[in-house]
């Protein structure tokens, strides 16, 4: 028998395989031509990034030498680009003309790294990252030192960053994306691995999105769109690969996102098969090497005529950096029916998703050991529940019979560590509490220091209690934030500042999160007390806010939203009424209403027409007024000394100071303000959570006073003899409120708990401690200070008002 | 197109829609509610809380549920059911995302917003 003739399009790794299985299962068989755009023989190219970054040499990552070729009689043109494939004449054509005849065809043509199309992208000095000539490239630029701009955060982003870094780059990376590779993380997993990049120098830049790409005659640097601009030499584009699928298009051959294979990875055209990463094969593409191989094996089998079928793969993933350890695998999104098992530790995250009993997703990072373990289980569906309770530490505690908590702690040795921040081991603790008679954590904390700082540790110590002293020990009952987790608001709090957690997902790793991503509990409760805690720095995170706040609106029972706008200290003018009148009438508004705060309330916009609505009242100079955040709402005032003739100060204009002071400032709860001009109090500020009532000897500062389904008087702070000294306190006042509140605290709630004593101590007697307090306050209007509705005027967060898209009846019915 | 996608009308991109929140897609039948999760699971669900009505996509979405911005029931992205211990129940549209392209199966549209308007 004649061997046929076989023509390889590509020689990557995926080619290179099915080669490989070919000559090993039948040598001979097929006369082999392979083309190979790239001018070098079959190498590894998932170890290009050690190559990169000097760890190995293109010689070490060789996979087919030119040896091998000449013994397996293999025809191998290097440097030989197929142009065009005539699948009814059975040939192809290369870039230099020649044609040649296949009995057999394969397409291996990988796929091409996808460029965005910045203004700049064909500057000289800006690289992809797919082939050795990529990895030259950077090398050499690396050589001149300088700046590299990643642009991806993705795997191979990464693996760049790192690799520039050790050829002695400084190296920032841009990401579009919240958190750093997400399509393989989860946003824990992304923080920690973020920390980690930053940690060996790296500057990392989330939801950066690249404007252009700066230079004239080579890159000198690039912009965002928020108009940072940053000098580097070197541009990296990493931010995604894209299926090389041009040939087989030109040639007729289905393509979709990849060029389309069945089972066999056979293509629609007769003698014509593709494997790798040009292929898609039941709606899926892949981007790493197993699912490759997985299609080489049945491609040669096909080749050789034999029965052989490709179902699919499920992959995992790591990232090759040395010194950092990430693992994912599977899906491992939430959902009904599915549990995940978190587990976290200094530097470690660890989740695993079950569904009926199975394994279905996991992401490792800090500890990835048990990855392979994990896999296994997961690629073969092995029913995990007689294992679930010690599933996350791995096989070595698989199959043994899951201890009760409390025994298993008892069981640790006395060296285990059991407080990391502190360095505390169980022995020390154990003997403090006997040797102490210790009863409680706060003991063992002022003891020991075992869960004094970062509070992880807690329910290991409380269990040592319970161990060492039996039922003698009743843990204190802090009412847990939520479901998430077991600390308490103020521990929360506490630990966000000492810990200087600044986002979301920190707070979730260092504090131990017992789920992937909160819960519409402590998301906005978060969200508050980080704008609170880093004002200038955190960034609001939109999607945790509740709608009102969100859209600036307060939301009505059928869907419609209702607009107040400021009027400071309840004044107003013709003109602004005309434009309240005007906007009614333009967006058709059926209700206009006076609210209790002194404000016009316009009730039943549609929330298309918000920005709208907006737009008309700010050219008339009006604002957004709050009346839906938890932040200052109000301050309502009387007509005062101006007019009134019992009035002894002008208690309008403290009131519009007191406005102009506060307003954007957000708080655990509403905050409604009220000054009276005399103790008739007309603007009822004794029932406010601020209020001021003049008399003739000053300012009597009131607070803690509430008017709702709970209806409570206020209590008297202090009197000032000056507006000055008025507001400086009712800052400090504030501020500590903003400061202690738990989220959704009003203000006499929390001077109950933590008492009216304190409270004075701090803002009032103490006046160091009032200045500092007011510097903060005045310190965080700065950042907070911004209208909203202007902003949304400008375009800010569109999408919200907007609906994405509207089918008339010919879509929507059947 | 086979059977199965013949009803899949695209409604916009998955980056259209922000992470852990939702979008409006108007109909003639009513407004449905498209969902994006954390982790980039696409939902969509006729924009009604079973309770009264409340505009789910304006809820605050996490894991894989949405909390209702009226009165906080909590319900269920992939069932529509209502989580804990209310009960009810909304349509539940079908979903498919693919290139970055989300495209809703419209072919029961009317039949779910009719019995769920009852
Ligand atoms: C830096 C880097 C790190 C990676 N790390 C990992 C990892 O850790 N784990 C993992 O599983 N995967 C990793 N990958 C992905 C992995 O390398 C690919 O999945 C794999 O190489 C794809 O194999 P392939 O044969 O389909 O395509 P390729 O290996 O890309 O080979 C295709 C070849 O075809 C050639 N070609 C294209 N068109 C033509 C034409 N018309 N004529 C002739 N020749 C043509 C190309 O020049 C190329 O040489 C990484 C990739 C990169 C770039
Ligand atoms: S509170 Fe006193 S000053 Fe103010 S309007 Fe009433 S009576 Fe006049
Ligand atoms: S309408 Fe949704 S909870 Fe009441």
């Amino acid at each position: 028998m004649t061997a046929r003739k076989l023509l390889v399009v590509g020689n990557g790794m995926a080619a290179g395989r099915v080669l490989e299985t070919l000559f090993e299962t039948a040598p001979g068989a097929y006369d082999v031509t392979v083309f190979n755009a790239e001018p070098r023989v079959n190498y590894n190219r998932i170890m290009l990034s050690p190559v990169l970054s000097g760890e190995k040499t293109y010689e070490d990552i060789l996979i087919h030498d030119d040896a091998w070729y000449a013994a397996n009689g293999v025809d191998l043109r290097k440097g030989a680009r197929v142009d065009a494939v005539d699948t009814a004449a059975k040939t192809v054509t290369t870039a230099d003309g020649t044609v040649h005849g296949y009995d057999k065809l394969l397409i291996a043509t990988g796929s091409g790294p996808v460029i965005i199309p910045l203004p700049g992208h064909r500057l000289p000095g800006v690289v992809t990252y797919r082939d050795l000539d990529d990895v030259d490239a950077m090398v050499a630029a690396a050589r001149a030192g300088g700046r590299a701009v990643v642009i991806g955060g993705g795997l191979l982003g990464l693996e760049a960053a790192a690799g520039l870094k050790a050829r002695g780059m400084d190296v920032t990376v841009l990401h579009l994306m919240p958190t750093l590779m997400e399509r393989q993380l989860d946003p824990a997993g992304g923080y920690l691995l973020q920390r980690a990049i930053e940690d060996r120098g790296i500057e990392v830049i989330c939801k950066a999105n690249t404007e252009a790409i700066l230079g004239t005659d080579r890159v000198e640097g690039v912009r965002l769109a928020d108009g940072r601009e940053i000098a580097c030499t070197l541009v990296v584009m990493a931010v995604g690969i894209r299926p090389a699928t041009a040939l087989a298009k030109a040639a007729g051959i289905a393509v979709a996102r990849g060029v389309v294979v069945d089972d066999q990875m056979r293509t629609s055209a007769a003698d014509v098969l593709a494997v790798g990463e040009c292929v898609e094969h039941r709606g899926a593409c892949y981007g790493l090497v197993a699912p490759l191989y997985e299609m080489a094996k049945v491609a040669a089998k096909t080749l050789l005529g034999e029965a052989a079928a490709y179902e699919g793969s499920v992959t995992s993933t790591k990232l090759k950096v040395t010194g950092i350890d990430v693992f994912s695998a599977g899906d491992f999104a939430e959902g009904e029916g599915r549990q995940e098992i978190v587990y976290r530790a200094p530097g470690v995250y660890k989740r695993l998703v079950l569904k009926d009993d199975r394994l279905i997703g996991a992401v490792l990072y800090g500890d990835t050991a048990d990855g392979g373990w994990f896999f296994d289980l997961l690629r073969g569906g092995t029913e995990v529940a007689a294992m679930r309770d010690t599933l996350i530490f791995g096989p070595a505690f698989a199959g043994a019979a899951p201890l009760d908590p409390t025994a298993a702690v008892a069981a640790l040795p006395d060296d285990a560590q059991v407080c990391g921040c502190n360095g505390v081991c169980k022995g020390t603790i154990v003997k403090a509490i006997t040797d102490k008679g210790l009863t409680g954590l706060d003991d063992v904390r002022a003891h020991t220091k075992a869960s004094a700082s970062c509070g992880s540790c807690t329910p290991l110590v409380e269990k040592l209690l319970v161990a060492t002293l039996g039922g003698a020990y009743a843990a204190a009952a802090v009412p847990p934030m939520c479901k998430c987790t077991d600390l308490g608001h103020d521990e929360v709090r506490r630990l966000i500042v000492a810990k200087e957690l600044k986002s979301i997902p920190a707070v979730m790793q260092e504090l131990g999160w017992k789920t992937s991503c909160g819960c519409a509990k402590c998301r906005p409760a978060l969200n508050y007390y980080l704008l609170c805690d880093w004002p200038g720095e955190y960034e609001d995170d939109q999607q945790s806010r509740f709608v009102n706040e969100r859209v600036h609106a307060n939301i009505q029972k059928d869907g419609t939203y209702s607009v107040v706008p400021r009027m400071w200290g309840g004044l107003t003018t013709p003109d602004e009424l005309r434009a309240i009148a005007d906007v009614a009438d333009k967006f058709k508004i059926p209700t206009v209403k006076v609210t209790g705060g002194q404000r016009i309330d316009l009730l039943g916009v549609k929330k298309e027409d918000l920005p709208a609505v907006w737009a008309d009242l700010g050219k008339a100079g009006m604002i957004s007024g709050a009346a839906y955040a938890k932040g200052l709402r109000t301050v309502k005032t009387c007509v005062g000394s101006e007019w009134c003739r019992f009035g002894t100060q002008d208690s309008t204009g403290l009131g519009v100071k007191l406005e102009k002071m506060m307003w954007g400032s957000w708080s655990p709860a509403k905050v409604k303000l009220g000054v009276s001009g005399c103790p008739r109090n007309c603007a009822e500020a004794t029932c406010k959570d601020i209020g001021i009532v003049c008399v003739d000897a000053g300012y009597e500062i009131h607070y803690a006073g509430a008017a709702g389904m709970h209806v409570k008087q206020t209590e008297v702070l202090t009197l000032v003899a000056t507006e000055a000294e008025a507001m400086e306190i009712v800052a400090a006042l504030t501020q500590l409120y903003r400061e202690q509140g738990r989220y959704l605290e009003r203000i006499y709630k929390w001077a109950a708990r933590v008492g009216g004593d304190s409270i004075r101590a701090a803002v009032v007697d103490d006046l160091d401690k009032r200045r500092h307090y007011a510097a903060r306050f005045h310190h965080s209007q700065r950042f907070a200070q911004v209208d909203p509705w202007a902003e949304r005027v400008g375009g800010r967060h569109a999408h919200e008002f907007a609906p994405m898209a509207a089918l008339g009846i010919g879509e929507a019915a059947e | 197109m086979n059977e199965a996608t013949e009803h899949l009308v695209a409604v916009g991109r998955l980056d259209d829609i922000p992470r852990q929140g939702a979008r409006v897609v108007r109909t003639a039948f009513g407004d449905l509610a498209v969902f994006r999760t954390a982790d980039d699971g696409v939902f969509a669900l006729r924009n009604a809380c079973p309770h009264r009505g409340g505009p789910l996509s304006e809820g605050i979405v996490h894991g894989r549920s949405v909390t209702c911005p009226l009165h906080n029931w909590v319900i269920s992205l992939e069932t529509g059911e209502v989580e804990g211990p209310d009960h009810g129940c909304t349509a539940v549209i079908g979903v498919s995302v693919a290139d970055g392209v989300v495209r809703l199966d419209l072919s029961r549209l009317a039949a779910a917003m009719a019995v769920a308007a009852e």
